[in-house]
């Protein structure tokens, strides 16, 4: 006795149940972004194996969970630079980088430019954006400034 | 000719009825204002106590029937990852409220975070995948 429909609907609730997952994996990442990304940890929670859980993750988001870390800790922080009150140094460890090269290396190709000209740089056109009366979350989030880029390293750990 | 509109009601989609009731009506503290429909089509308003005319309609999904399969499934699939629905609401007591979500088992997705465009926030999900950011009023 088996209908196809309800074969249909059974991989169906399997998919959407799976999706749930990896929706929490995201937000427990995107929430503890200063953390280092514990692959093990995530995938225990998400009941699936470390190299499943990439898999499905990057299917889902079209990135790995590495990629979207790398992305929420260098929009932070741009966003921490573009406030000018705080040194690249304490921006890096704010978001839970310790090596200056590594940090230095993500931003740069997420962003563009350099953290250090990066905060030089960024007095003016956040002004500018201000000024023109754009919800800078709504244009964030529109723009994605480091947000669907996939980080080009292959899979190191974040330092 | 100055128009006399206001936001009068925001619409959200839910998965599992009972499940997004509980959450608006029991961790949020809003109260209920209709709940009609059956099984997986039920149309529930809610809205917070004191403030008859903002409400939240949770509704099904891709109820309508010019959906096609395709993009029903799209619509469902794309809500049990998160990217679907978001909404954006705003209290007087930031911490106090974040503290009891927290404390409610609400998936939180980002705690107290001052952002660079002058507002303080937080988020979470609803039930059904739903992004809740809230802001604090000062």
């Amino acid at each position: 006795m088996c209908h196809p429909a309800w074969g249909r609907a059974r991989a169906e609730a399997m998919l959407l149940a799976d999706l749930a997952r990896l929706r929490r994996v995201r937000d427990r990442i995107t929430r503890e972004y200063a953390r280092p990304l514990d692959v093990e940890a995530l995938a225990r929670d998400a009941g699936m194996p470390p190299g499943q859980l990439g898999r499905r993750f990057r299917l889902a988001y079209g990135a790995s969970p590495y990629a979207w870390l790398t992305a929420r800790r260098i929009e932070r922080a741009a966003a921490l630079l573009r406030r000018g009150d705080l040194g690249v140094a304490e921006v890096r460890s704010l978001v839970g980088y310790r090596s200056p090269g590594v940090f230095g290396t993500r931003f740069t190709e997420l962003v563009g430019t350099p953290p250090g000209a990066y905060r030089r740089g960024a007095a003016a056109p956040a002004a500018a954006a201000a000024a023109a009366g754009v919800p800078p979350h709504v244009a964030e989030r529109a723009a994605g400034p480091a947000g669907c880029r996939e980080a080009p390293a292959a899979e190191p750990q974040p330092a | 000719m100055a128009m006399d509109i206001t936001i009068h009601t925001s619409v959200l989609p839910h998965e599992d009825p009972d499940a997004s009731l509980a959450f608006y009506r029991d961790t949020l503290g809003f109260e209920v204002r209709s709940d009609v429909g059956q099984g997986r089509m039920r149309w529930i308003t809610v809205g917070p106590a004191g403030q008859p005319d903002t409400s939240i309609l949770l509704a099904p999904p891709a109820a309508d029937p010019g959906v096609t399969e395709d993009e029903r499934r799209t619509i469902r699939e794309m809500m049990a990852k998160g990217t679907y629905g978001w909404i954006l609401l705003a209290t007087r007591d930031l911490d106090g409220t974040f503290e009891k979500l927290q404390a409610g088992d609400a998936e939180v997705v980002q705690e107290p975070t001052e952002q660079p465009y002058g507002i303080r926030d937080c988020a979470f999900r609803d039930p059904a995948g739903n992004l809740v950011r809230l802001q604090e009023l000062r």
